[in-house]
């Protein structure tokens, strides 16, 4: 059998249904071999980054392993963002990149990169396929390591004689067996009793979730768990769904711009239990204050994630799913009647609030107008910024799995492949929410989405600049708006400020516009609908058109500017010292 | 921060070790010696690195060694865990007149002579680094030219 066939077969045998790539010189062979594949989907995206973050949402979307593949070279190195990416966040993902032929390999060949060596602090592992005798076992292999312990993504570097190339006796591996590589999925005994006496001691006991518990599939465990002992719940920007928005116990996220409720729960709870999450310096703020009274329990799979921020007094190490069935059959209702007091005190008027108007649309305002059109059961992925986090705080995610965006690496240009990626994989509308400038990042895989047909529809929330950088600029360098205004020039005092040099600006009341592109022609130049949305009163109507339609739409929201997001703990601070939006002048 | 001789076992296959020193340098931790040669196993490697750090750090390192696919197994030794040796060549400038002397030294440290020519002498001194160190001092008044350490190599000591 030819080295591609054996690759093609690997891919089946592992369940591949679809295999986002682009083509190039090395490999052709492959591309040759797949022109008669015909049960996997073969999409050729726009651009690599397309590939490797539509594999990255096909995961995400299905917790499967994504495939995305690029050409030797530049081909390879553009899925490089992608794929830290997918490491960034624990996501089964295989990527394939081809190389130069083996004996060119280190001559500075035509397209030559060393991707063993360039992906090697981004991957979980990596291979170099030397000769074809190695690629069955790797390729089982790469899809063994991706998906199971900690999920990540491998890479395979494949030169191309070894895909020209014959083997007799092909056989593919049934099994794995690495002496280097087993993970551990049961929880200690001993360590599960400990952590459930301590709990039963608790008076203020709060439960983290994390990406752990969406990875694991172990969200009916929390919420047994949870509805077990009646503790607040809160969950990371990365476990949003992973316990329903909507219960009664979830206390809003935690962090930078997470609720009062949630990081006040941090700060005087007396026990934590962390499930499946890293104790990210977005959600812990200034370690040396972080959760000053509390015993800290931490179950995740990874040794390597427990004490590296912050000390733990119980580890388990094991599957969050695994572990919390066991405690599940321990786990007894505590008496929390005083802590949910001040808890509810904390949650007040609710968990995310801000100023509202009739006049100018507000972001969260378009978030919460398009969870109550989608009837809180979209499926959606985000780009990078503020309209990232007004969608973690007002879209109430009741399902994992529902909410696809890039935490750990904030990759800009996410969302739209990353949505991409999950409507094919489910085969239903996937929605995708981006800023102005996150959105022109991968833009280009609206040809992707049209041709292919997937329902992809991409909401924009237009505030003409990079609105999480100006948001900085804004709080904590004196509103110097250095490269962040998305219209003209360079630099900006802010759109409320009286410019009299010419610089700018065209945004009066009347707010003519000046955009660069226009989104709705960019839109339709890809046959593709599109609207802009001015006032707060059209709001609804348009997403009730979007939702309504078949096939991909884009809605551009031209919101407030200089419209920030808060709650805010800066970078720095501890976690109880938040600013929120009545303090703003 | 306290000195640490980590012995790790891995695949032996080329993209290990630089797998190994990437970690190292991609997290920032300090390595002050490594070693690495097959084992009796061809498929197998032994590496043995000293680091150093405080607790913490030496925690993380040994969790992030064991994370590597290509890792079989780690083992920080605490001092007295392990025996170590270092081997060491070194050229010293020799006089007819002190050769005898110094051989008289390598003598005490059982070490051996591998070379000699008129003006120089290489020796071969093998043991503990500290030993290895006391030697350096006390043959340095004859003039260095060159040393070669291998750096500490490790094993845990035979069960009594
Ligand atoms: C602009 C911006 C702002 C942000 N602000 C916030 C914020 O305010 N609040 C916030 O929470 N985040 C925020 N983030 C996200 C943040 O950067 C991190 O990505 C996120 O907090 C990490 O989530 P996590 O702890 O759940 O870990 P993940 O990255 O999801 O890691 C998962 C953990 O679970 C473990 N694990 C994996 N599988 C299993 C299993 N089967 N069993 C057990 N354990 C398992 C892993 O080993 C790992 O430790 C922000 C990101 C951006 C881009
Ligand atoms: C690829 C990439 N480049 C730069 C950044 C830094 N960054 C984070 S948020 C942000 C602004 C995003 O602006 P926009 O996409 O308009 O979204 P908004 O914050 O306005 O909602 C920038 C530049 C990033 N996260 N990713």
């Amino acid at each position: 059998m030819k080295g591609s066939e054996i690759f093609v077969d690997a891919l089946r045998r592992e369940g591949v249904d679809t295999l986002f790539g682009y083509p190039g010189g090395v490999l052709i062979p492959i591309y040759d071999t797949l022109y008669d594949v015909k049960d996997i989907n073969i999409v050729l995206t726009r651009h690599e980054q397309g590939a490797a973050h539509a594999a990255d949402g096909y995961a995400r979307a299905t917790g499967r392993v994504g495939v995305c593949m690029g050409t030797s070279g530049p081909g390879a190195t553009n899925l490089v963002t992608g794929i830290a990416t997918a490491y960034l966040d624990s996501i089964p993902m295989v990527a394939i990149s081809g190389q130069v032929t083996s004996k060119l390999i280190g001559t500075d060949a035509f397209q030559e990169a060393d991707m063993v060596g360039i992906t090697r602090p981004i991957t979980k592992h990596n291979f170099l396929v030397k000769t074809i005798e190695e690629l069955p076992e790797i390729m089982k292999m790469a899809f063994h390591i991706a998906r199971s312990g900690r999920p990540g993504p491998v890479l395979v570097d494949i030169p191309k004689d070894v895909t020209t190339a014959i083997m007799d006796n092909y056989e593919y591996p049934e099994t794995v067996n690495m002496r280097s590589y087993k993970p551990k999925y049961e929880g200690h005994a001993g360590q599960i009793k400990k952590a459930v006496d301590l709990l039963a001691t608790a008076k203020r006991p709060l439960i983290y979730a994390g990406g752990g518990v969406i990875l694991s599939g172990a969200e009916k465990e929390l919420l047994e768990f949870a509805e077990k002992m009646g503790a607040p719940v809160t969950t990371t920007l990365m476990c949003l769904g992973g316990f329903p928005g909507t219960h009664k116990q979830f206390i809003g996220m935690p962090g930078m711009h997470g609720s009062k409720a949630a990081n006040f729960s941090f700060q005087n709870a007396d026990c934590i239990i962390s499930l499946g999450a890293r104790f990210d310096d977005r959600v812990t703020g200034d370690t040396s204050c972080f959760a000053p009274k509390a015993k800290i329990i931490h179950v995740d799979i990874d040794p390597a994630s427990i004490s590296k921020i912050i000390a733990v007094d119980i580890p388990v190490v094991g599957d969050v799913k695994t572990v919390l069935l066991e405690m599940n059959k321990m786990i007894a209702p505590l008496e929390l009647t005083k802590w949910w007091g001040e808890i509810t005190e904390w949650i007040g008027d609710g968990m995310f609030t801000y100023r509202h108007s009739d006049t100018v649309i507000k972001p969260q305002f378009v978030i919460e107008k398009f969870y109550e059109v989608t009837e809180g059961k979209a499926i959606f992925a985000t780009d990078v910024g503020q309209h990232q986090m007004w969608a973690a705080q007002y879209y109430k995610m009741d399902h994992p799995k529902q909410w696809l965006t890039s935490g750990g690496l904030g990759t800009m240009g996410f969302g739209i492949p990353a949505a991409m990626g999950a409507a094919f994989a489910l085969k239903a509308p996937v929605w995708n929410i981006s800023g102005d400038g996150g959105v022109q990042m991968n833009i280009q895989e609206l040809a992707t989405i049209r041709i292919n047909d997937v329902p992809v529809k991409t909401i924009i929330l237009n505030n003409e600049y990079l609105g999480m950088v100006r948001q900085w600029q804004d709080l904590f360098y004196k509103k110097r708006y250095s490269s962040v205004c998305l219209t003209a020039q360079v630099e900006c005092d802010g759109c409320t400020c009286e410019r009299t040099d010419g610089g700018c600006d065209k945004r009066g009341d009347e707010r003519e516009y000046t955009y660069v592109p226009d989104f709705v022609k960019l839109s339709e130049s890809y046959s593709i609908p599109a609207k802009r949305i001015t006032k707060p009163s059209e709001v609804e109507a348009a997403l009730k058109w979007a939702h309504e339609l078949d096939g991909p739409c884009v809605l551009e929201f031209m919101t407030d500017p200089e419209e920030n997001v808060y709650p805010m703990v800066p970078a720095g601070a501890a976690l109880d010292e938040m600013i929120f939006w009545e303090d703003e002048k | 921060m306290s000195k640490h001789t980590i012995s790790i076992l891995v695949e032996n296959n080329s993209g290990a070790l630089s797998r190994i020193a990437g970690l190292f340098a991609a997290r920032g931790y300090n390595i002050m010696s490594l070693s690495v040669s097959e084992t009796d196993d061809e498929t197998m490697s032994r590496m043995t690195i000293v680091s150093g750090g405080d607790d913490t750090i030496m925690e993380q390192i040994n969790k992030q060694l064991n994370r590597l696919v290509d890792v079989i197994k780690v083992l920080d030794f605490a001092p007295g865990e392990s025996v170590e040796r270092e081997l060491m060549l070194i050229t010293l400038g020799a006089t007819n007149a002190n050769r005898h002397e110094i051989i008289g030294l390598v003598d005490i440290y059982k070490g051996t002579v591998v070379a000699v020519s008129s003006g120089e002498i290489t020796l071969e001194v093998s043991g503990r680094a500290d030993e290895i160190n006391d030697f350096i001092n006390l043959v340095r008044p004859y003039g260095i030219k060159e040393v070669a350490r291998s750096g500490p190599i490790a094993l845990s000591k035979a069960r009594k």
